[in-house]
């Protein structure tokens, strides 16, 4: 019974609190103080997180199971990362700094770990910045295959949608100013680059502002089943 | 006509066409002219095949897109850029603001993002230092803190070797939180961020004597596209702590910025263009900055060449639909 109802108190309570301070100023500060609160819980989650990764990858490389060879990378990834970023490894001009194990300049503990010479910042400078915008990059290969079957005037919708993509990707180029240059000033809206912006102004806006309100009632409404104990389903169960 | 005299008709044309170029074009232009023409070539061989209603295989979509992103890379394409008015709304605030300003710039993106939103950070960061605006870093992302070391100390404080540090700018670094952070630092910066990165107590730090929270800078600029990111900023600190905020966003968000333009957000610089367009008024407005790195109009070239690609690759799959659709009716 306490299993359920003391989660549902908490969240009842908090909840509650954090509405009201908005409202009485004294209480103002209880918003400040609740997310200090988070970030300390939040370096739990980030123990949890941790441990539960290796564990899921020592369990994986244990019992062979497919691409365990994969888990070997990302154990050796994972502890290369925390210890040379908890020790604060650094070597500029050939001097090895290991503060916290005596070695080199003891000031340097107070260093940040993104320091030049860090080897917590050369691993993120010449791995995961590049491995990253590797991956991202690969995104223009798929958008215009995927452009290239998807926006086909199939009816009116899909015509208006093409149109529109075609004016919004002319309008993000400088080709798109040079075609039509010639228009005259008193008829700047319709240049390419003004038509593309008038795109994002007008139709986008209307567009994003109905889904925003959407989000906004939906964010009050799943709030309000969780203070009030209606919902539950982060406590496992399948029904509100 | 056979299948021989076409490809004998093809190679004299393409002599022809080299011919031209050597001796119309010098030298240094020959490698930007040859890309183009292997481009546009190749486009306009696709578009006449369309007729036939032939499909166009995934594989030479992609080559095209290497050849297009390659080849400005390889051989520089720059073009003229007119600063948009939302581009030039960012501008205008920082250079209007009175010299010694308090500016906070948040790094709010990850490797992925950086080629598109990294060049607009430096820019502005430049901007700021040039105009003597004291200049507030930081982050929301984790990767964040590590890409703003890198920008400070490889572009952003090269040009600006007597700026020092803790008088003119400072590097408060990432917090973990995501809005939570914005939500302190809008009432009190010292009790979400107690030092800077180099483990200096913010009390210690001339830049924070008249800054008790994120409602006594003058102008925010958050560069981002992800969550946190610009459209926190606006909602948990230029809203409530009646801060002007411009964003600095990935091409892909931008649309999701305009619905708080111009009344919560002062300026939308978006993407690659919108890095650009910065850097096309910076150099403009000064001097200085003549000979600037600018990443954000030199990537133009290939984003230009790209699109049209991708545009073109648009209007031949328009026409083998219809194509098709008239050969089945018939």
């Amino acid at each position: 019974m306490f299993k359920r109802r003391i989660p549902l108190f908490i969240l009842a309570f908090v909840g509650t609190l954090l509405i009201v301070s908005v409202f009485i100023p004294p209480m103002e500060n209880l918003g400040e103080d609740f997310t200090l609160f988070f970030d300390i819980i939040a370096v739990f989650a980030f123990f949890l997180g941790g441990g539960n990764l290796v564990r899921i990858h020592f369990g994986k490389l244990r019992r062979r199971k497919k691409d365990w060879g994969f888990s070997i990378v990302t154990l050796v990834a994972f502890f290369f990362m925390l210890t040379i970023g908890l020790l604060k490894v650094s070597s500029v001009g050939g001097v090895w700094n290991i503060p916290l194990l005596g070695i080199g300049d003891p000031a340097a503990i107070a260093a940040s770990p993104t320091t030049e010479g860090s080897w917590f910042q050369e691993t993120f400078n010449y791995v995961i910045n590049p491995l990253q915008s590797t991956m991202y990059a690969l995104l223009a290969f798929f958008v215009a295959s995927a452009s290239y079957r998807a926006f086909r005037a199939k009816n009116r919708e899909a015509t208006l949608l093409l149109l529109a993509a075609f004016i919004i990707l002319l309008g993000r180029t400088p080709f798109g100013m040079e075609l039509t240059r010639w228009v005259p000033e008193s008829f700047s809206v319709l240049q390419i680059p003004n038509m593309a912006i008038w795109i994002m102004n007008s139709p986008n806006l209307a567009g994003q502002r109905a889904i925003l309100i959407g989000i906004g009632l939906g964010v009050v409404s799943m709030s309000l089943r969780l203070i009030l104990g209606i919902e539950r389903s982060y406590l496992g169960e399948d029904r509100g | 006509m056979g299948k021989r005299h076409w490809i004998l008709l093809g190679a004299i044309v393409a002599v022809i066409i080299i011919a031209a170029v050597l001796w119309l074009f010098p030298k240094e232009r020959w490698g930007t002219v040859f890309s183009l023409l292997l481009v546009f070539g190749g486009l306009v061989a696709l578009l006449l095949r369309s007729l036939y209603a032939k499909e166009v295989e995934r594989r030479i979509i992609f080559l095209f897109i290497l050849v297009a992103v390659a080849a400005p890379i390889l051989f520089p394409i720059t073009f003229t850029e007119k600063p948009t008015a939302v581009v030039q709304a960012v501008f205008d605030k920082i250079e209007n603001l009175p010299s010694g300003s308090t500016v906070l710039l948040s790094f709010d993106f990850d490797p992925a993002m950086a080629p598109e939103v990294q060049p607009m950070a430096n820019a502005i960061s430049r901007h700021c230092l040039e105009k003597g605006h004291k200049v507030i870093f930081m982050s929301l992302w984790a990767t964040g803190q590590a890409l703003l070391s890198q920008s400070l100390s490889d572009y952003i404080l090269l040009g600006f070797p007597d700026k020092v540090d803790g008088v003119d700018y400072v590097n408060i670094g990432y917090k973990a939180g995501n809005e939570g952070v914005l939500n302190v630092i809008v009432s009190n910066f010292e009790k979400m961020f107690p030092t800077d990165v180099n483990s200096v107590p913010l009390k210690d730090i001339r830049i924070f004597d008249d800054i008790a929270s994120a409602k006594d800078v003058d102008f925010i600029m958050s560069i981002g596209g992800g969550m946190p990111g610009p459209k926190e900023w606006v909602l948990f600190v230029g809203d409530p702590g009646d801060v002007d905020v411009g964003v600095g966003v990935a091409a892909v968000v931008a649309p999701q910025m305009y619905p708080y333009y111009p009344a919560q957000v002062i300026g939308i610089l978006g993407g690659v263009k919108g890095a650009a367009e910065y850097e096309y008024a910076l150099k403009d407005a000064y001097p200085v900055f003549a000979d600037m790195d600018t990443p954000g109009l030199r990537m133009m070239g290939p984003q230009t060449l790209a699109h049209i690609v991708i545009l073109s690759f648009i209007v031949i799959g328009n026409i083998i639909y219809f194509r098709g659709r008239r050969e089945r009716k018939q």
